[in-house]
């Protein structure tokens, strides 16, 4: 049986060569993989982004797999420097690379691109053009010099799986009694 | 309303040939390129007629022209930037996406494929050999009398007896999914979902997101047109028989471990609706043997384990926007058959497609390096398409199994890519535009 050793990574990886994907260079996959995408909000911005906050609320509590397709782990949302900035953090389990045009739709379906929209930089284009988002994510990646993970390669999918089971089992541990 | 005086009727008719020539073509200038064009222009069929002669036509002639191509036949450079950049770079530069490594590589393919100077493809498809060879002895006089065309090479396919039912070299019927266009008058199979928008394989037309992309400069040359992308995959028939002998304990088991390797028995009857058994009448009937969905009936893969190749080429209702992946195919069989027993005797022989779709890299490629090659996909660990995926000995199969599944280590590469190309189909008032020298 493999082992679930923490993993600690000093980044970027010694002699990692780039692989080339669909749209561009992939993102190489890390221990703590996904974004810390910051960039800058356009000039009164802020409350739009912010007032999303309560919209993404509202839409897990009524489909809670809306957001499924990226295979999350955590979203983190931030805007600070007096909100002129957002940063924008998401731990994910897929390349980014290879879903892009899934996350580009479910980002129109959701209304997440309106927050994007509300960033300088963001390509007015991107609804067919998944090359210009993927690019946009890039150019605004600000990389890890260091990640860790307490479980690393466990996908979210994973997690819920194994917590299901142990739940499942000690239910059924308990009506034993 | 679809134009279909206009488009090729390449990816919108399926004439019953069961013979076909491919022809690589280098023009050797402008003039050239478009001397042969034009001597061949009005052999080429648009989806309304060649639908209208289906039953008295014999041949059908096909031509398609690579970036490098639409460049020699004159096309200005601020329109050919205007092409997509997967298109613009070919095929044999997008290797690495493509999972084209090691005995895949494009340094290894033949027939000059992988060479800048491939500009086009006449594709002659033809109801049997005889009439195939015709259309080929045509072509090769009018070659004679044209200048500076040169064949980089040919390829003659032919259907693999028995001939009443298409299959491929590992004995599994083929051309069993095919998506259906909205407005080309087909109708979708049962379960196959509605008909799929048309901007999906053609330029101009609305797709599944909307009213479909921009289309690349001048629309003269671009509406109409598809991409197709080209594979010539050879396939170890006796690499393959001595993989399923090896690995199963009768001919029994030797046939269901094919059949999870495909998620269908070679019958074409598909493992959704005969787990335990084949059933080659439900493989032959049409009405039956494409009507399944994996979401409800097998979500955990007992039946089509999670990596077989029709699972994952098309996952059906367990993928989002399957609706923007979908391609048309069209191809056949190159090669001799390998009688049943007998050693490979190490000819090459194998299946040679094309891939019609509206935008490569969302389609075509999201297939090659998401579907097929991607070792994570639908959670599994270590696997890749077994048919047709980058293998190097290093990749599993998992197949679910109660009480206890199997997974076989190591899976040998079946099939190896041997060529290929991205090409544009343009529509028929394009090849006059480009006959005519591609001025606006």
């Amino acid at each position: 049986m493999r082992d679930l050793k923490p993993t600690a990574a000093a980044l970027p990886r010694a002699g990692e060569k780039l692989v080339k994907g669909r749209y561009g260079s992939m993102m190489p996959v890390t221990p703590a993989n996904g974004f810390t995408l910051i960039a800058r909000v356009k000039p009164g911005c802020a409350p739009t982004i912010r007032a999303y906050g309560q919209k993404i609320e509202d839409t897990i509590r009524e489909s809670p797999d809306a957001l499924a397709v990226l295979k999350l782990h955590y979203l983190r949302w931030v805007l600070f420097d007096n909100d002129t900035r957002f940063m924008y953090i998401g731990i994910f389990d897929t390349d980014f690379d290879k879903y892009v045009e899934d996350a580009v739709m479910l980002f129109k379906a959701t209304g997440i691109t309106t927050i994007f929209e509300q960033l300088e930089g963001f390509p007015a284009d991107w609804r067919d053009n998944p090359a210009a988002f993927a690019a946009f994510c890039r150019e605004h990646q600000a990389p890890s010099f260091m990640e860790y993970a307490q479980y690393p390669d466990v996908s979210a999918t994973e997690v819920v799986k194994a917590v299901t089971m142990k739940r499942a089992l000690s239910e059924a541990l308990d009506q034993l009694q | 309303m679809l134009d279909l005086d206009d488009i090729q009727h390449f990816l919108l008719t399926r004439p019953h040939a069961l013979s076909a020539r491919y022809e690589f073509l280098s023009f050797g200038g402008p003039e050239a390129g478009r001397a042969w064009l034009a001597g061949i222009l009005e052999t080429v069929g648009n989806a309304r007629a060649v639908a209208a002669a289906a039953g008295t036509d014999t041949r059908w002639v096909t031509v398609a022209f690579t970036w490098n191509g639409l460049r020699a036949l004159g096309v200005d450079e601020a329109a050919l930037a205007t092409f997509p950049v997967e298109f613009r770079e070919g095929m044999a530069a997008r290797a690495e996406v493509l999972g084209d490594v090691g005995n895949n590589h494009p340094d290894r393919w033949i027939g000059g494929l992988a060479d800048p100077n491939l500009h086009a493809i006449i594709i002659l498809f033809a109801q049997d050999a005889a009439e195939r060879d015709r259309s080929a002895a045509r072509h090769k006089t009018f070659l004679s009398e044209c200048k500076d065309v040169r064949v980089l090479s040919s390829l003659d396919l032919d259907a693999l007896p028995p001939i009443e039912f298409s299959h491929d070299h590992f004995g599994y019927r083929d051309k069993l999914s095919q998506p259906a266009l909205e407005g080309s008058g087909e109708t979708p199979g049962p379960a196959s979902g509605a008909a799929i928008k048309p901007g999906e394989f053609i330029l101009g037309y609305p797709d599944e997101d909307g009213d479909g992309p921009a289309l690349p400069q001048p629309e003269v040359l671009s509406r109409n047109g598809s991409y197709l992308a080209y594979r010539r995959l050879e396939e170890h028939v006796g690499a393959f028989r001595n993989f399923l002998e090896q690995n199963s304990r009768s001919p029994d088991e030797q046939e269901l471990l094919a059949a999870k390797l495909m998620g269908r028995w070679r019958s074409g009857a598909p493992l959704v609706l005969a787990p335990e058994k084949d059933d080659p009448e439900l493989g032959a009937d049409p009405t039956r043997n494409n009507a399944f969905g994996y979401k409800d009936a097998d979500p955990r893969g007992y039946a089509v384990p999670l990596g077989a190749h029709i699972r994952r080429m098309n996952p059906r209702d367990t993928a989002v926007n399957m609706t923007r992946r979908r391609m048309v195919r069209r191809g056949t069989t190159y090669g001799p058959p390998l009688p049943a027993g007998a050693a490979d005797d190490g000819v090459d022989r194998g299946i040679a497609s094309f891939f019609g779709c509206a935008s490569l890299v969302r389609q075509f490629e999201f297939a090659q390096n998401v579907w097929v090659n991607d070792p994570k996909f639908h959670e599994l660990e270590n696997e890749r398409d077994p048919i047709i995926g980058a293998h190097d000995g290093t990749f599993d199969m998992t197949i679910p199994k109660r009480p206890v599944r199997r997974k076989i280590k190591g899976l040998p590469a079946f099939t190896t890519v041997k060529g290929g190309a991205y090409f544009f189909l343009p529509g028929i008032r394009a090849l006059r535009f480009l006959a005519g020298g591609a001025k606006t």
